[in-house]
């Protein structure tokens, strides 16, 4: 029986272990990343521009970029997305078809950023003709961001109680109106929510950038669609890989990754405390 | 009786739904297309069994073999740090946890997965590799060992969260059998709980293996970049994913080596592919 017993308090301490590990890196990361940038952060260097080989100045073209990139694949990847989910939970007719996009978009979901970033160069960059632009880069990010976006609605959907449908059926509603008018406006905290996650996703991106959209310089804002930005995560690979002054380099790399893990973090919070709210208000 | 508006959102909907399966043929084609054409001047038996990668010397060779040992060498070290503290924090999250550990660590895992792999990569690069230096005695940070450290931590969330699933799923009536017929909380996690949420658990390493194998910025930055077979844990290597990243910036388009890239890539994709299905049939088998 002692044995029994002991072996349990072995066994269990390994697994409070893992927990203890899990956090200790977070917490450490976290501090390390935080200790060693915070020190560069200051108004400068969120609206300034990169100087003299972004050993000085500040990242404000990378944070514009970043947001330009974001915004803009997101609002082409979350209509498809929607409709790519009602789909799947309203038509879902033929079968096969549904089993098909089912796989493609799982299917999507493990594909490397890196090959996101093939596909964009050949389709976009060299077949359409768009250049090394803004627009290149977001359809690529649209692209990637789409499966989990079509996850997230899908689940958001599915979550509307079946009730509402017959209701609005029965008081003669055609199925659009149904799906437009009750349905994904029930749904669509629940969208956002997971739209809003995708965009701390997408913002963090690197690979899928670096042929599509990215460039390591720039003074200028991007003003139109085909023109090259600069991107934060794009700015902290450049400048631990380029130029020649580390050690000017590596405190603004810091400096840029919390910017970054700051506009993460605030997303995905904006995300939990939405999905919160949602969860205290629902009635049904 | 169909109104143009009804009709018109129906067609919508499958064209959304649709796209998506033209966006995987999008990329299957762009690939084979892009790739194919090294293996007119590349024979496939030296493209997988060579290992002499010199895309850009005078007597040009493509020998893959070298950059897929350098993949696997840095996943499988991944692998060996992310799957027993990933599971372990799952087992401990779900069978043992009480529910304020549960709401303090959960989002903290979540937190751990939303950090984008470049500031990993900074991470690996600039803080870790220095201080391996100083703590072993080795002559460079930037090694198959510092890569595997940091895709650990960055595919701890991923198995942790999947295998939690899995264990949460497990029926409640199986391990009050197992209570009731006198086993420990041990015995009832390793011989009922565990086997019972097997295939999940599986499916967690299965996609953090291809979560780690795909990973990009973060083994550009730290695996050291040397294209060899390597023969220690502390020796550099050149994974796929940093040779078709750092040589694309460099090469011609249309060139043997920019093809050879993509070839790279559908190395990378089938790879892949072969995993996600693996993982889609244990899953589907589990849902029958």
């Amino acid at each position: 029986m002692n044995k029994r017993k002991f072996k349990e308090h072995i066994g269990i301490g390994f697994l409070r272990l893992g927990v203890i590990f899990t956090a200790f890196f977070l917490i450490a990361f976290l501090y390390i990343i935080f200790s060693k940038g915070g020190g560069v952060l200051s108004w400068t260097f969120l609206t300034d521009i990169p100087r003299e080989g972004m050993t000085t100045g500040g990242i404000f073209p990378a944070l514009v970029g970043t947001l330009y990139l974001t915004l803009l694949s997101i609002l082409i990847a979350l209509p498809l997305g929607v409709f790519t989910a009602i789909y799947m939970v309203h038509l879902a007719k033929p079968y096969w078809l549904m089993r098909i996009v089912r796989i493609a978009v799982n299917t999507l979901a493990g594909v490397p950023s890196i090959i996101y970033g093939l596909f964009g160069l050949t389709l976009f960059v060299r077949i359409m003709q768009l250049e090394v632009s803004l627009i290149s880069g977001a359809l690529t990010l649209a692209i990637l961001a789409l499966p989990v976006i079509i996850n997230s609605s899908e689940e958001a959907i599915r979550g509307v109680p079946k009730s509402f449908r017959e209701a609005s059926l029965a008081l003669g509603a055609t199925e659009r109106q149904t799906i437009l008018r009750v349905i994904v406006p029930t749904a669509l905290p629940n969208i956002l929510t997971g739209a809003i996650i995708s965009i701390g996703r997408v913002a963090g991106e690197t690979a899928p950038i670096m042929f599509t959209a990215a460039t390591f310089y720039s003074r200028k804002l991007p003003t139109a669609l085909n023109h090259e930005v600069m991107a934060l995560p794009y700015h902290i690979y450049a400048l631990m890989t380029e130029g020649s002054k580390p050690e000017q380099q590596v405190p603004i790399a810091y400096g840029t990754a919390v910017v970054l893990l700051l506009l993460v973090l605030l997303v995905s919070a904006t995300a939990i405390i939405i999905r919160y709210k949602i969860r205290k208000s629902r009635q049904w | 009786m169909k109104s143009f508006k009804e009709i018109l959102f129906k067609s919508i909907t499958y064209f959304a739904a649709i796209f998506s399966i033209l966006a995987l043929f999008g990329i299957i084609l762009t690939l084979f297309m892009e790739g194919l054409p090294v293996f007119q001047e590349v024979s496939l038996k030296e493209f997988l069994f060579s290992s002499a990668w010199y895309p850009t010397n005078e007597h040009q060779s493509f020998g893959a073999l070298a950059l897929l040992m350098g993949s696997l060498a840095v996943t499988l070290g991944a692998l060996i740090i992310a799957v027993p503290i990933g599971l372990g924090s799952a087992v401990y999250l779900s069978e043992v946890a009480g529910s304020r550990t549960k709401e303090i660590v959960k989002p903290m895992i979540e937190l751990l997965a939303g950090i984008p792999s470049v500031v990993y990569g900074l991470f690996g690069m600039a803080f870790l590799a220095p201080f391996l230096i100083r703590n072993l005695g080795i002559d460079s940070g930037l090694n198959i060992f510092t890569a595997s450290i940091v895709l650990g931590i960055m595919i701890i969330p991923i198995i942790s969260s999947m295998s939690e699933d899995a264990l949460s799923n497990v029926p409640r009536a199986l391990r009050e059998a197992s209570y009731g017929l006198g086993a420990t909380k041990w015995e009832t996690i390793t011989r009922i709980v565990i086997p019972a949420a097997k295939t999940g658990i599986i499916g967690s390493f299965v996609l953090g293996f291809g979560r780690a194998i795909g990973e990009t910025m973060v083994v550009i930055m730290v695996a050291g970049g040397a294209a060899q077979i390597p023969s220690s844990i502390f020796d550099p290597v050149r994974p796929l994913t940093t040779s078709i990243a750092v040589e694309m910036a460099e090469t011609v388009i249309g060139s043997i080596h920019f093809h050879s890239l993509f070839a790279l890539a559908i190395m990378l994709f089938i790879i892949t592919f072969t995993t996600n299905l693996f993982t889609e049939l244990f899953l589907f088998k589990k849902v029958k």
